[in-house]
């Protein structure tokens, strides 16, 4: 029977439970480099003081034989626990927060804030030429955001990526 | 321990604390490590004053970093068990990384320890000083940086375990040289599972069933195994041989496989892929149900991934996830050691009661003779007094007489390679028998492997016969190595096939650039049997047909290290050969078949590209 190859490319959201020792993040970093894989977003903290462990959120896209075959890279690297596929395993909630500051004055100005109002993002700097938004959601809302304020004055965006976890009960 | 009362006596802590590098010397003895191979330099000076000390291990003084984890490789490989390299820091590393990725590739288990500067000056530019595991995370399986002398010793038991658990591969140490001089605590190998390292080694029995039930079914089956076949222990070729023997399918082997199934027996189809032979790749062309047993489907394997093996439903069996559905999509995954997987395989085989398809058996086996009778590695030798030798025959009397020396005095003979047509005129010619009696650089394609891999491998089996056989190109990358033959009096072996070129860059620039043979003639070769006798050995020469019989009796005779330089003819090139980019029936013979490299067929601009 031959084997069809499937070309098309799906974004996964991929976590990644890791020992919380020096060089993991490059240790993955690297094997996305090295093998040319995709990061779109990627997002790291400590999450359990107790026993010493990470997790690690990538945004990443391919077909699906290449992120079956970043998930059994993850999983062999030796400090990595666990690795799952969040978009794969059922639905999940990705979320990032962005600080966005909009410059300007006059009408540009009182409509930023009324979008911003509307999107439910917080004032969390303000002077009389600039404001500092921050915002919390799903990557689409965010760029939605991002994308209305571009004529309106937006100056500058950071932003965290994404930090995903699974529905129900269902842990990593 | 049985007996909590009677602490072990080495953990009883003396008068005057440890330091660093004596730990190190401990946690290696316990490890079981019996030979480092090694090169001094500043950071290291304490673990080398701390070996002179002691006589548990011995050091073996290369002459080259690059060579000494080769030389660990060859070791590891010939014994199944971990190599052992110490070399200092900054260029002491990165000379050992060439090695590193070489045993990467290979998946061979080897723990380097390399030198660093204090742990204060880490980042200051100091005197040879490396961002060392930031060179090699690529290039190893893992690697540690020991920041805190209580770490010293439970991070090398670590590393010897994750060298050799799962797929085997090297793991380095990196030894700031405040580590090694401070005091620091022991602590024995640890008895718990690893906290998040645990690969699994027995076969999922629902998959196991399934690819019975498979393999049964099957009209034109086909077994191809690999490396892990050979990394799973004799265990693993013994069940094999069984597997082969009780099916009665045919069986084929990667470079990395040789010797797992004994290439004599009428099972065997000889090496496949892109100077495998005929029958293998036709074999694998035209099966039905392909068993996959500890092989990567590489690149030189596969041919044209969407024309390799069309029709069949394959069953991959690996330790490592990571090689399942990266090349070729399979249908049967089994993630297990080679040894488990094949005893559950026979197992299960046993118990499942149906029959299999006999007459269509017979057919493919005819099918399979008629590949075979075309004799694909059929070369002629000139025999006329004064003819030239033709390499291809030079491997097979080597081949011949080392059998026939065997059969009188029982010697083992190791057979290790540099890269290039020597190498694969003796995967072709040399017909292995056993596992771990081979070894050459696969994946990484290193020229300069092949010496040094033959030390380490006389190392560990002096009584053996150990040749390195080479190309006159390749030996010259890590020629030096003969020094430390001589210091060590190992009487390795190096069969030189010198036809003055770069043989296989040669035979590419002929394929796909026209014949212009940019530089890969070596306008000045050292005289080599000048050479072997400036290194304390002793050198031979044959330049034609009547000599090289008396040249290989005189060499394998030879108490002492011996270059033997067969010079061959210069035109000759490696038959079969699937061209870059081709299929596996678009195969190219040697003349003997009418064949020629300008006749070759799928070349294309996208064939060009690959390598």
């Amino acid at each position: 029977m031959p084997s069809t190859i499937d070309t098309t490319l799906r974004s996964a959201t991929i976590s990644v439970l890791v020992e919380n020792e020096a060089g993991v993040l490059a240790r993955v970093i690297g094997l996305f480099s090295g093998r040319g894989y995709n990061i779109d977003s990627l997002t790291v903290a400590p999450v359990d003081d107790g026993r010493g462990r990470s997790r690690i959120n990538v945004v990443t896209s391919g077909t699906d034989m290449v992120i079956e075959q970043i998930k059994a890279q993850l999983d062999r690297l030796v400090p990595v626990h666990r690795v799952a596929d969040l978009t794969k395993d059922g639905p999940h909630i990705a979320r990032e927060m962005a600080l966005i500051k909009v410059t300007g004055a006059g009408n540009a100005r009182a409509e930023a804030l009324r979008l911003a109002d509307a999107f439910r993002a917080r004032v969390v700097d303000a002077t009389t030429e600039s404001f500092v938004f921050e915002m919390t959601g799903s990557t689409d809302k965010l760029d939605a955001f991002v994308d209305l304020m571009r004529p309106l004055g937006l100056a500058e965006v950071s932003r965290t990526g994404v930090a995903a976890i699974a529905r129900g009960s269902r842990v990593l | 321990m049985t007996d909590i009362t009677a602490p072990d006596p080495q953990t009883l802590t003396t008068d005057l604390p440890q330091v660093g590098a004596e730990i190190l010397l401990r946690a290696l003895k316990d490890q079981g490590v019996e030979v480092i191979f090694g090169y001094p330099g500043g950071a290291v000076l304490p673990i080398y004053d701390a070996i002179f000390q002691q006589n548990a291990i011995r050091h073996v003084l290369v002459r080259h970093e690059q060579a000494a984890v080769h030389a660990a490789e060859g070791y590891a490989r010939s014994t199944g068990r971990v190599g052992v390299v110490l070399v200092t820091s900054g260029p002491g590393a990165t000379n050992a990384v060439t090695g590193l990725v070489d045993a990467l590739m290979d998946s061979i288990p080897v723990v380097c320890l390399t030198g660093q500067v204090a742990t204060h000056l880490i980042g200051n530019d100091a005197f040879q000083e490396a961002d060392t595991t930031g060179i090699t995370r690529p290039a190893t399986k893992h690697n540690y940086l020991v920041k805190k002398p209580g770490d010293l010793a439970r991070v090398v038991h670590e590393a010897f375990y994750v060298a050799r658990s799962g797929r085997p591969g090297p793991v380095v140490v990196d030894l700031p040289k405040d580590i090694l001089i401070g005091p620091a605590p022991y602590a024995p190998p640890p008895t718990q599972a690893h906290r998040s390292y645990r690969p699994r080694m027995a076969p999922d029995p629902t998959q196991i069933a399934r690819a019975v039930t498979l393999l049964k079914s099957a009209k034109r089956p086909m077994i191809y195994t690999g490396g892990g076949v050979i990394n799973a222990g004799d265990a693993a070729s013994a069940a094999l041989i069984a597997l082969v023997r009780k099916t009665g399918f045919p069986c084929t082997s990667t470079l990395m496989g040789l010797g797992a199934y004994p290439a004599n027996d009428p099972l065997f189809l000889g090496m496949l892929g892109m100077h495998g032979t005929y029958e293998a790749n036709l074999a694998m062309h035209g099966c039905d149900v392909l068993l996959n047993v500890g092989a990567r489907f590489d690149d030189r394997v596969t041919g044209r991934l969407d024309a390799f093996s069309p029709n069949s439903q394959k069953i991959h069996i690996d330790i490592d996830p990571s090689s399942i559905n990266k090349n070729v999509r399979v249908d049967i995954p089994i993630v297990a050691d080679a040894a488990h997987a094949l005893e559950a395989l026979l197992a299960a085989w046993d118990n499942d009661p149906t029959p299999t398809d006999c007459p269509a058996l017979v057919t493919w086996w005819a099918d399979i003779t008629s590949w075979r009778d075309i004799d694909c590695l059929k070369f002629t030798q000139p025999m006329a007094k004064g003819g030239i030798i033709k390499p291809q025959y030079a491997v097979q009397r080597l081949y011949e007489i080392t059998r026939e020396l065997q059969a009188q005095d029982g010697r083992d003979v190791f057979i290790s390679t540099e890269v290039g047509q020597h190498q694969m005129w003796a995967a072709q010619y040399f017909r292995f028998d056993k596992p771990n009696r081979w070894m050459t650089s696969g994946g990484l394609g290193t020229m300069g492997y092949g010496l040094p891999a033959a030390m380490g491998v006389q190392i560990a089996h002096p009584e053996a016969l150990v040749i390195d056989i080479a190309g006159e190109a390749s030996i010259l990358m890590n020629i030096q190595e003969m020094a430390t033959l001589a210091q060590y009096r190992l009487p390795v072996k190096v069969f030189i096939l010198n036809n003055q070129y770069m043989g296989m860059v040669r035979q590419w620039q002929e394929l796909l650039h026209g014949s212009r043979y940019s530089e890969s003639y070596s306008e000045a070769l050292p005289d080599f049997v000048r050479l072997a006798e400036a290194f304390h050995g002793v050198g031979m020469r044959a330049t034609s047909v009547d000599q090289l019989d008396d040249v290989i009796r005189a060499m394998i005779a030879s108490p002492t290290p011996v270059i033997a330089d067969i010079c061959v003819d210069q035109t000759e090139n490696v038959f079969p050969m699937i061209p870059s980019g081709a299929a596996h029936n678009e195969m190219i013979l040697s003349a003997e078949h009418g064949g020629s490299l300008q006749s070759a067929p799928g070349l294309t601009d996208h064939g060009l590209g690959l390598v």
